[in-house]
């Protein structure tokens, strides 16, 4: 705070002490004698005395007019200075006022006032630079020029500024003396002591002005800060609450009578906001922002602040820390919800990029030209393909560009059709022509219109394919056709060469039935022509042979019987013969019946009796009680039989024969065996005995008779009734001859 | 037919019918030598001819007969009630199956199969005349085993 006024002492010649009676100040009568004490040499004592007696003065008088009369009487009576002026500058002011004067009179010191933006003026400096100065009486107008105007005149005068002591101190006063003596000790004692004065009283001024001045700021100031919507507080460095304002009192504070809620919510927001300007935070300097989440009390609803809060440094305060509290609630609301938006633009963005990329590349992946032209027939994309046709490639040569444009202008024309017709689509044919190759080049177009949710045209979407290799499919497929054709027709030929084979064949399998069926009516004709002469060859050869026509000589009876024995071989060869045509030519067909194998062994039995009593050989049955009956040919097993049984009683010479029957439940066949203690058949030979025309012994003269077609018949009767012949044999041991067959034969 | 007639009454009187004559002159000799009479036929017309006028106590025929075959005349015997109980054996030197069946079909009461020698055909004869009813051909069908056997 600078001293707001300075003050201008001028001490005038004592000749004007009339003036001086004019005065404002009382009268101080002992001043005189002070002075003359003084003067004659130095009454120490009186001149503390009125030392003291002006510090009294100025204790007693508070006014600063009050305390610079004194103060100017005081110089002329103590000092013997009588002509004086004091000026002071009010703060602020560049100019020095007259406060008090003495031994001068008159109107010439009420308007008197120094500029201090007059630098022309030699009392600027003194004033400023706090430097006394004096002014002897001019001797010429150059002399008169180089003074200041003062109310002095031509008098000379001292010039002393006023101000407290201490370096860098401003002056706030001056004090004009009018004398030419210099000035003493004495003196400068009195300035020292009259601008502490000055200077106490102009504080005093200036702190109940201040006050005034700083109470009404203060209200302003609180209007102020009650008008804010921010809760601003003031703390102290331990938290405590100094200044808040009204909305910071509705967020911490509450009184006794309120609600228990809103207490609670109250006790929290100052526990949030302690925790917020903790020690740390105030121990940073300057502002800090940060985020407080606060409880509004009146509905209980979050708040979020953002805090601001800032040190403040007082020396005579002590620390602080003023918040001011920014409510952010819906300013982070809306922030969250932007952030939010953003974000899902970000995605759609994303979406849309991803869309749009996997758009290109399935465009790009497509063979075939496809381009995008937008409602004005401008083409708004196309793919790789489509660029091969409708762009010009770089180094082109003339004619490559001229196909492009030929290109170019044939879309054009057919997307200008597109545009101006309702149709939704189109598909057509376009002749273009391959930029490379310049070869003809006609493509299929199919274009579709893609309409916005309005139905406006936004786009014609056109695939183009290339018709060259359908066209060349189809003269393939043609040529295909063809060949095929060509190839049915030769199919057609040949099946029906086929079929006219098969006619063929069939033809000569009936000629061959026919024929066969001829081979067997031919054999049956020849048995019945070899039988019947036969028939009276053995009847008579027999009737020659019982003597019906009269007794013969035993050698002719001898040959006789050759005779008969070689017609009953003959006829049996003819029937065996005959037995093979007949199964051969399927003319022996399956007669299934049910029958009884013990019956049937002793039909067998029955019929060979005669051989068997000439062969003086054992019989034996052996056929188990619970053998049940059989459903098969019953014919051909007893014909099976019969020749079995016959070889064996050929074969054998003594021992016996024994016919047996088995059932074997695991397969439910039947086995039918004839075995003899015969000559038996050499291991070798076993198998051969089944062959046509065998018998083990071929020489002409053999031992035993028989076609040899017997067993090679069995064999084959024995296939027909699903069964077969084997045979176990020991050489000189004997044979054993086994028919197998299933119990339920099948046709 | 050299052989003297005996009495009807001993002599039981068969009618041979058989194309091949020397077949039917073995069979008439061993027949006449065994005591039977025989009358002979030729052919089939000629059987149902003999078989009206002579009577037979029975008749051997031959199947494979010129003019009427044997089936045909032995169809025609047993459709007339002169000589429909008169008992047929048939005579034949087919052995192809089925022979039998079509021999029984027109109504022979026993089946022979040729060759069939002379003194077996006189047992097949006596074996039917003996039995209580002259018309049973069960056993005469035995016959034809010679066909069968080896």
């Amino acid at each position: 705070m600078p001293v707001p006024a300075a003050a201008l002492v001028a001490v005038a010649e004592p000749r004007r002490a009339a003036a001086r009676r004019n005065g404002t100040a009382a009268p101080y009568t002992g001043v005189p004698r002070v002075r003359v004490a003084v003067e004659e040499g130095g009454d120490e004592t009186d001149l503390l005395a009125a030392r003291l007696r002006l510090l009294e003065g100025f204790v007693a008088r508070a006014e600063l007019s009050d305390c610079t009369q004194l103060a100017l009487q005081w110089l002329a009576e103590v000092l013997g200075l009588t002509q004086a002026i004091c000026l002071v500058r009010p703060e602020a002011e560049q100019v020095l006022y007259v406060i008090g004067s003495y031994g001068i009179g008159g109107s010439a010191i009420a308007s008197y006032t120094i500029s201090l933006e007059d630098w022309n003026n030699p009392l600027v400096p003194a004033f400023i630079h706090r430097k006394e100065i004096f002014f002897p009486t001019p001797h010429s107008a150059a002399d008169r020029r180089r003074r200041p105007a003062t109310p002095f005149e031509d008098l000379p005068f001292h010039a002393v500024p006023l101000g407290v002591a201490g370096f860098g101190e401003d002056a706030f006063g001056l004090l004009l003396v009018g004398d030419t003596r210099p000035l003493d000790a004495d003196f400068h004692w009195f300035t020292s002591v009259l601008g502490q004065r000055i200077d106490q009283i102009l504080r005093q001024q200036a702190l109940t002005e201040g006050d005034r001045r700083q109470g009404r700021e203060r209200s302003l100031l609180y209007s102020i800060i009650n008008a804010v919507t921010d809760p601003i507080l003031l703390t102290d460095t331990e938290g405590r609450l100094l200044i808040a304002n009204a909305r910071a009192l509705t967020l911490f504070t509450a009184s006794e009578e309120e609600s228990e809620g809103r207490r609670g919510a109250v006790r929290m927001n100052n526990m949030l906001l302690s925790s917020a300007l903790s020690s740390k935070a105030i121990e940073e300097t300057g502002a800090t922002r940060r985020e407080l989440l606060l409880v509004n009390p009146v509905d209980g609803s979050d708040l979020v602040f953002e805090l601001l809060s800032t040190v403040t440094e007082d020396p005579r305060q002590g620390s602080g820390v003023v918040s001011i509290l920014r409510n952010v609630t819906d300013l982070r609301r809306a922030s969250e919800e932007i952030e939010e938006n953003y974000r899902k633009m970000r995605i759609a963005e994303v979406q849309a990029r991803a869309e749009s990329d996997r758009l290109n590349l399935i465009i790009d992946s497509v063979a075939d030209p496809i381009v995008v032209t937008d409602a004005g027939g401008a083409t708004s994309l196309m793919n790789e393909p489509a660029e091969r046709l409708f762009t010009i490639p770089q180094l082109a040569s003339e004619i490559e560009q001229r196909w492009v444009q030929a290109n170019d202008a044939h879309f054009s024309s057919f997307i200008a059709g597109m545009l101006v017709s309702a149709d939704q689509r189109r598909v057509g044919e376009i002749g273009l022509v391959d930029p490379k190759t310049g070869e003809a080049m006609p493509v299929e177009a199919i274009a579709g219109k893609i309409l916005s949710e309005h139905g406006e045209l936004t786009a014609v979407v056109t695939i183009l394919h290339d018709r060259r290799e359908a066209i060349e499919k189809a003269r393939l497929y043609e040529q295909l056709k063809q060949a095929s054709d060509e190839l049915e027709r030769k199919i057609q030929a040949a099946t029906a060469d086929i079929a006219q084979q098969n006619e063929l064949l069939r033809r000569q399998a009936i000629e061959l039935e026919q024929a066969s069926a001829l081979k067997s009516q031919f054999l049956a004709n020849m048995s019945h022509e070899f039988r019947t002469p036969l028939n009276a060859m053995l009847g008579y050869t027999s009737m020659l042979l019982q003597g019906v026509a009269g007794s013969v000589e035993p050698p002719v009876k001898r040959q006789l019987a050759r005779i008969e024995s070689n017609g009953r071989h003959l006829l049996t060869i003819i029937n065996e013969i005959l037995d093979i045509s007949r199964i051969e030519a399927g003319r022996m067909p399956l007669q299934l019946s049910t029958f009884r194998i013990p019956e049937l062994m002793g039909e067998v039995k029955a019929e060979l009796e005669p051989i068997i009593m000439r062969s003086k050989l054992a019989i034996t049955l052996d056929v188990p009680k619970d053998l049940k009956p059989i459903t098969s040919d019953r014919q051909k097993v007893k014909q099976i039989l019969l020749n079995l049984l016959s070889n064996a009683l050929k074969f054998t010479h003594h021992g016996g024969v024994t016919i047996a029957a088995r059932f074997a439940p695991r397969d439910r066949r039947l086995s039918l065996s004839v075995t003899d203690t015969g000559i038996g058949i050499a291991p070798a030979d076993q198998e051969r005995v089944f062959e046509d025309f065998r018998q083990l012994d071929n020489s002409p003269t053999r031992a035993y008779g028989g076609t040899g077609l017997g067993l090679s018949i069995c064999r084959r009767l024995a296939q027909m009734l699903d069964g077969e012949i084997t045979v176990q044999s020991q050489v000189g041991r004997g044979s054993t001859f086994t028919l197998t067959l299933p119990t339920k034969g099948r046709k | 037919m050299t052989a003297p007639r005996p009495e009807k009454s001993d002599r039981p009187r068969v009618l041979l019918v058989d194309d091949y004559p020397d077949a039917r002159e073995m069979y008439t000799e061993y027949l006449e030598f065994s005591g039977f009479e025989v009358i002979g036929a030729g052919n089939g017309v000629e059987a149902l001819q003999r078989a009206v006028d002579a009577s037979p106590d029975i008749i051997l025929m031959d199947l494979s007969l010129p003019v009427m075959d044997g089936w045909e005349a032995t169809r025609r015997l047993k459709a007339d009630n002169r000589t429909a109980a008169i008992p047929v054996v048939a005579l034949t030197g087919h052995a192809l199956a089925g022979i039998s069946e079509g021999a029984k079909k027109a109504g022979c009461d026993a089946f022979v199969t040729k060759p069939c020698l002379p003194e077996d055909l006189v047992r097949e004869i006596r074996k039917i005349l003996d039995a209580p009813d002259a018309s049973t051909n069960k056993k005469a069908r035995r016959s034809g085993r010679y066909a069968k056997s080896s």
